[in-house]
């Protein structure tokens, strides 16, 4: 009775996004207010509907009733109640629910609080996320329902995939999806512009708020994923240039271009149809991504005919979405009004840089990604593309832009000055130079490139922090009124600063784990000692033991440092009952930022098993460092001037304390 | 049961379902100076019964046949060249993860550099076609004050300074 429910707030949020897609726009393009005003109440309605068909859906899950397809084909009732719940979008029907839940939950907040923005273009945006939503919310009736029952209800379920039963679940999807499906507001923001022929101040000033939200959470859901991959796959990679990473990665180098653009087109009002353009792009790699994803094409060309009904529609929305968009950009891209002028040495010409190259990258990602596809389909040969090509290709189109990365904040608007520039940023490339050369002595001359690396990472980090302490004057006025002057820095500023100091973290994580990792593989018998790194590890034994819906052979060992103990790790291999799979539980030492990392592999009788055992110096640095970057973006959402209405005039402040001199 | 596999939320993980260990001990070559060439050719070679694995990540049983191969002929004196050689005339270019420069992958190749190319160009040509524009009627339009008006307004507020 519940799934029936469910599906019919399903069945009625379609027919709502039918009135939300056709009576706004109409409002407005005919100037009647009332059809304008049917947007806000329906757009939070229809966010109410699909939340009622989630919690149906939930509640299935909950109380595992194998009466419905999906949840027989994805739980157990064995199942711990934590991967009971996130099961709900470990599949393919309950992820795409949960798209469309942030869809339309985005919708609903335009719809809410965009009181301030101009009718028109509420109206407008709201009916180009009524599109999105109804082109979704259809695909999920008709390729991929969720509800479907089936007549006579086997006892037990089949379970998740074991990978999934992790908190990584319950985390990792629904940070991506608030990046991926955030990025369509800007998207419709962008549309609308296009139909109504004009981007004013309230549009550009609504952009980057929007971007950022989007941005942070696609930030933190990447940096998850990674980190899931990294403990669950047990070889201790984090980042393989996997099609579906990268179905991830390029909304996000997308996106990385459009928040600098944005803020190009808030302060200075130029860069106005290309901001337009990359809003498309972004939200367009996004669907992209979905598609990718969930069509199953990428497994192989023929995977795509297993379910050909899924991968057609979605296609179909694909070229719908895409090709409308940038027809319409093609169309009315030249009604958008230019302005602001701004010498090639300025803050506007570093942020153009930054978004040549983003944009470069983003475009070598999206060919090597689809290439093997696009190659297989035309030609018939099969060529693999994988992480050695990306690692050469997007690699060196990274290093220039992390080497102009600190640049760009000190240079002035319209025309900077770069010796000036230059001279704020003397200490920092001394100390970027000096810990070079301190790696290098270190390490000695047969790594060239780790050493650099670990400068660039440094001139990164150290830039970003010098362009803070100059800005106060830090030293010149004293840390009395310089902590005065920290506190009343604007939002924006330190979210600057944190975002660019997070991407110089996660470099210099990258450069030292890739560069001066450890390893050990060998068959260890009880009580055999291995060294690496100074620690020494012994393995004490190992022992079966029953989880919940799994059994385990679980290795003991002992880690000590000069004969004094350390800690004991425990890593399994899993054999998930319900469907015979097996997995390894990697066991994880966090020394500061570095990481031991031990996994179990094949037992060779007697006791004794093989070991493969890390030393991953300053890994997690890459993390930490995302979440700097996704806590700078937050602080640049805490701007009070972005939570100002642009229509009215901005109201007259006491100036901060920055301002007075 | 394949099809909640291959839709399940992260392809890249379910596909991978086999406890990864790749490279065993009894594999690995005594000679260090070769085993660390095996294993740097390995990391460019593909599993190709896996998505998107290397035979150096992978624990698929083809990819241990693989890297014993690569240790035969590495042991049998044969230089990193001819080793790829020898598998790609055996399981064609599929294998290699990095594809070789040819005409059939110059655009695979080529993408990179050139949208960072023509965007240079584009914005290159943006920045010399401005001057022009500055002077249009649009343009003037769109930064309300003309060059003159600017100058006069830069001579006033440097006169009250």
């Amino acid at each position: 009775m519940v799934i029936e429910f469910g599906h019919y707030a399903l069945v009625l949020a379609f027919a709502l996004t039918l009135v939300q897609s056709v009576l706004p726009i109409w409002g407005a393009l005919i100037k009647d207010e009332r059809l304008m005003a049917v947007a806000p109440p329906v757009s939070v309605t229809l966010f109410v509907l699909v939340l009622l068909s989630f919690v149906a859906l939930t509640g299935a899950y909950l109380n595992s009733d194998f009466s419905v397809l999906n949840v027989l084909e994805n739980s157990h009732s064995a199942k711990p109640l934590l991967y009971k719940f996130t099961g709900v979008w470990g599949n393919h029907e309950g992820s795409m629910l949960l798209w469309v839940l942030i869809l339309v939950f985005f919708g609903a907040l335009v719809g809410a609080f965009g009181r301030n923005l101009p009718a028109d273009l509420r109206a407008v945006t709201l009916s180009v996320q009524g599109w999105v939503s109804a082109g979704f919310i259809l695909f999920l009736l008709a390729t991929s329902n969720p509800f479907t029952r089936v007549a006579n209800p086997p006892l037990e379920g089949a379970d998740l995939n074991p990978i999934l039963q992790d908190i990584g679940l319950a985390i990792h999807p629904p940070l991506l999806y608030v990046g991926y499906v955030g990025f369509s507001i800007t998207f419709s923001f962008a549309v609308a512009a296009l139909i109504l022929g004009r981007t004013d101040a309230a549009w550009a000033r609504w952009v980057r708020p929007w971007t950022l939200l989007a941005w942070g959470f696609l930030t933190l859901g990447i940096a998850m994923g990674s980190y899931w991959a990294y403990y669950e796959l047990g070889w201790g990679g984090w980042w393989f240039w996997d099609p579906v990473e990268n179905a991830s990665f390029m909304p996000w180098l997308a996106g990385t271009a459009l928040l600098h653009s944005a803020i190009v087109m808030e302060k200075r009002e130029a860069l106005k149809v290309w901001t337009v353009l990359l809003a498309i792009f972004t939200f367009s790699l996004s669907l992209l991504g979905t598609f990718l994803v969930r069509s199953g094409v990428l497994t192989s060309v023929h995977a795509f005919a297993t379910d050909p009904a899924r991968g057609v529609f979605i296609l179909g929305l694909l070229c719908f979405f895409i090709g409308g968009s940038l027809t319409l950009y093609a169309w009315r891209a030249s009604t958008l009004k230019q302005g602001g002028l701004f010498a090639p040495i300025s803050r506007e010409g570093g942020l153009v840089l930054n978004n040549l190259f983003l944009t470069a990258a983003c475009a070598a990602v999206f060919v090597g990604t689809l290439y093997p596809l696009v190659l297989d389909a035309v030609t018939g040969e099969k060529i693999s593309v994988g992480a050695p090509f990306f690692n050469l290709t997007f690699g060196p189109l990274m290093v220039p832009l992390l080497l102009a990365l600190p640049f760009g904040p000190v240079l002035s608007w319209k025309r900077g000055d770069l010796a000036a520039a230059c001279q704020r940023l003397y200490a920092a490339f001394g100390l970027a130079l000096v810990l070079a050369l301190v790696a290098f002595w270190a390490w000695g001359m047969e790594m060239v490139l780790a050493p650099l690396g670990v400068g660039l990472a440094v001139w990164v980090m150290a830039g970003s922090v010098s362009e803070i302490v100059t800005r106060v004057k830090f030293f010149e006025i004293g840390p009395k009124r310089g902590f005065a002057r920290l506190v009343g820095l604007p939002g924006s500023a330190w979210g600057t600063a944190f975002a660019h100091f997070g991407i110089g973290v996660t470099v210099l994580g990258i450069v030292t784990a890739s560069a001066f990792q450890e390893e050990h593989v060998r068959t260890m018998r009880p009580g055999d000692t291995v060294d690496l790194s100074g620690y020494e590890i012994t393995f004490d034994g190992a022992a079966p033991r029953r989880g919940p819906n799994y059994t385990e052979e679980v290795g003991h060992f002992t880690i000590r440092q000069g004969g004094a103990m350390v800690t004991e790790l425990d890593p399994s291999k899993r054999i998930y009952t319900a469907r015979q799979m097996p997995t390894t539980e990697a066991a994880i030492h966090t020394v500061g930022f570095s990481q031991l990392y031990l996994s179990l592999g094949e037992s060779r009788g007697d006791g004794a098993v093989d070991v493969r055992v890390y030393f991953k110096p300053f890994i997690t640095l890459i993390w930490i460092g995302c979440v700097i970057m996704a806590f700078g973006a937050a602080c640049s959402m805490a701007d009070r001037r972005l939570r100002v209405g642009a229509p009215k005039p901005a109201r007259k402040r006491p100036s901060a304390p920055v301002a007075a001199e | 049961m394949i099809r909640p596999l291959l839709t399940s939320l992260l392809l890249c993980l379910s596909l991978v379902v086999s406890p990864a260990l790749a490279v065993t001990p009894d594999e690995i070559l005594d000679d260090p100076v070769l085993e660390g060439r095996a294993r740097a050719l390995s990391a460019e070679l593909r599993c190709m019964v896996c998505q998107n694995q290397s035979i150096d990540d992978s624990d698929a049983p083809l990819a241990k046949d693989l890297r014993i191969l690569v240790r035969e002929r590495l042991v049998a004196g044969d230089s990193d060249e001819q080793v790829v050689d020898y598998l790609v005339s055996r399981y064609g270019e599929f294998v290699l993860l990095k594809p070789r420069f040819a005409w059939h992958t110059l655009v695979l190749w080529a993408a990179g550099p050139v949208a960072l190319l023509a965007g240079l160009i584009a914005i290159v040509a943006a920045l010399r076609r401005r001057p022009i524009r500055e002077g249009s009627a649009e343009a003037q339009a769109v930064s309300q004050l003309s060059e003159e008006e600017e100058r006069r307004l830069k001579a006033l507020l440097g006169n009250t300074d």
